[in-house]
């Protein structure tokens, strides 16, 4: 192959090469904007349902059951994860303070990582999976079988009746569940530091009270109410607009569950500041 | 046909998913009468479901007006719009019931909805009797919508559209997918239903012109989104129109 021919596979390469990166620059921008997108309007959605949550009719059966979907029945998996979690964190946390000998701090550190961190975050991503998932799924099962259709030629408003009551329970039970994953968490971190690693039980637990405040608890039970109030919006909104038969559904489903996810994360940060600036201008901490 | 007087009222309704772009009803004018049963039909794609959403207001038009029982449904509030569906009762394509509750709760569900003044017994009650009117036997009523058979869940999607005694009963192509038995036993429901539900207006969207035949009082066939022959059988077997013709003549050789 003479010279010419190399530089023109070279550009014939090259070009293809700028044809993937453009492909893929645009494959980021309309992820991005797609999340942004749904994020406008979930928040939107999320408006309308809960001004629809306090007008009549209530729909105070349907809250119950939903908050027993959302609440009751994520006791487990929460409580499962809890424990695993408190026992990884506090291992790894009593790892690196055992080489500055500053063992005593281990208690606190878990414990401010688990209220204020990821007791909300941990368990809003594992409840916007398991419930979210389900909320998107069944919702977008009634749309492509005509029964929100159904429901809204009945003369009953489906935002009303469909959203409203999940959205709700998200946003109360979210916090419960993050109480419950923070006390589990911490069973477990009490088990491996005094049980197996044999730190002194009095000064675990007496540097917990002194580092702890009521105000680290409070931060991550406001931020798990959040998290409720992010995937419940997303996922149902998702499910609600459902189009196109049971790949619909599917795609309602994953876009929902993958969307909590990513806002979950995103949201955290900026609610953390938000609560410290709060805190810090209130004088609480 | 002779004047009548008008259930529904469509004029110059126009429709387009597109921004304009291309329109499935375009220009549709159609007088529906009331107390009768009209059977709208033609190919698919001609906008037949998209009428019906229109009448039950779950489509807003792009221009023209759709009035109900002499209202314009896009004049009215929510509030309003939310009680005149009562007056509306929709058998779905494939019945659309909650797929949670039994036979009995889907039948109960509207009634205890919009009739808070009932007693929960008579709210049972009436489901039963509407159950029963749509030929229903009791020992299916605790029974999920997924453990029924397909005539059996148009059977119960009726008697929900007939829980609040609707003046307008609406069927989406009530006979779909189901076998000749089943078809003619939907049909009989139909005259059935029409009969005792007295002073009730039908109006069924369908494919099956022979079922169209048999118990339509009045047909109206779609073509590109407008109405193309408007009458009665009679009509409809001397029209001279070719498209309605060769749909006809299809229709009975099936059969």
């Amino acid at each position: 192959m003479g010279a010419r021919g190399l530089i023109g596979s070279w550009r014939e390469s090259r070009q293809a090469l700028n044809a993937r990166i453009d492909e893929f620059l645009l494959l980021l921008w309309k992820s991005v904007y797609d999340l942004f997108f749904v994020c406008g309007k979930a928040t939107i959605f999320f408006g309308s349902s809960v001004r629809l949550a306090f007008q009549r009719p209530y729909r105070w059966d349907e809250l119950v059951k939903h908050m027993e979907f959302v609440g009751n029945k994520s006791i487990l998996i929460i409580s499962l994860t809890g424990i695993f979690t408190g026992l990884a964190l506090s291992y790894q946390i009593y790892l690196g303070f055992n080489l500055v000998n500053a063992t005593n701090l281990v208690g606190p550190t878990v414990a401010l990582g688990i209220t204020r961190e990821l007791g909300p975050v941990l368990t809003g991503l594992i409840v916007a999976a398991r419930a979210g998932g389900a909320m998107a799924a069944r919702l977008g099962t009634m749309r492509v079988s005509e029964q929100i259709d159904a429901l809204e030629v009945m003369g009953i408003d489906p935002k009303q009746y469909l959203v409203s009551p999940r959205v709700l329970a998200a946003i109360i039970t979210m916090p419960l569940l993050c109480g419950v994953f923070d006390f589990v968490a911490m069973a477990g971190a009490h088990f491996l530091c005094i049980n197996v690693l044999s730190l002194d039980e009095a000064i675990f637990w007496d540097k917990i009270q002194l580092w702890l405040d009521p105000g680290d608890i409070n931060e991550g039970l406001i931020k798990a109410g959040a998290f409720g109030m992010t995937f419940a919006s997303v996922c149902t909104y998702m499910g609600f607009n459902t189009e196109g038969g049971a790949k619909g559904v599917g795609e309602a489903t994953n876009k929902g569950v993958v969307y909590s996810m990513v806002m979950i994360i995103c949201i955290n940060f900026f609610i953390t500041n938000m609560i410290r600036f709060y805190y810090a201008v209130a004088g609480i901490q | 046909m002779g004047t009548f007087e008008s259930a529904i009222r469509i004029k110059s309704l126009r429709k387009s998913f597109d921004g304009g772009r291309d329109f499935v009803l375009n220009g549709l004018n159609l007088d529906i009468p009331k107390g009768m049963i009209t059977v709208l039909i033609g190919y698919s794609g001609t906008g037949k479901s998209v009428l019906l959403k229109h009448i039950l207001g779950l489509l807003k038009p792009t221009s023209g007006v759709v009035e109900v029982l002499g209202k314009d449904l896009w004049s009215m509030s929510d509030e309003e719009l939310v009680k005149f569906r009562c007056k509306l009762g929709v058998l779905f394509q494939h019945a659309a019931l909650f797929d949670d509750m039994t036979v009995l709760e889907n039948v109960c569900f509207p009634l205890r909805e919009h009739r808070r003044d009932l007693s929960p017994a008579t709210i049972v009650d009436t489901a039963v009797k509407k159950l029963q009117m749509s030929g229903m036997e009791e020992k299916h009523f605790a029974k999920l919508p997924g453990e029924l058979s397909g005539g059996m869940r148009k059977r119960v999607g009726l008697a929900r559209a007939l829980a609040l005694d609707p003046e307008i009963i609406l069927y989406d192509e009530p006979t779909t997918g189901l076998d000749p038995i089943l078809t003619e036993m939907v049909d009989n429901l139909i005259l059935e239903t029409h009969r005792h539900q007295k002073g009730s207006t039908s109006v069924i969207v369908s494919h099956d012109l022979f079922a169209a035949f048999r118990i339509g009082e009045h047909i109206a066939m779609l073509d590109k989104g407008k109405v193309l022959l408007s009458g009665t059988v009679d009509d409809f077997l001397k029209s001279d129109v070719d498209l309605v013709k060769r749909f006809v003549d299809k229709g009975f050789y099936k059969k």
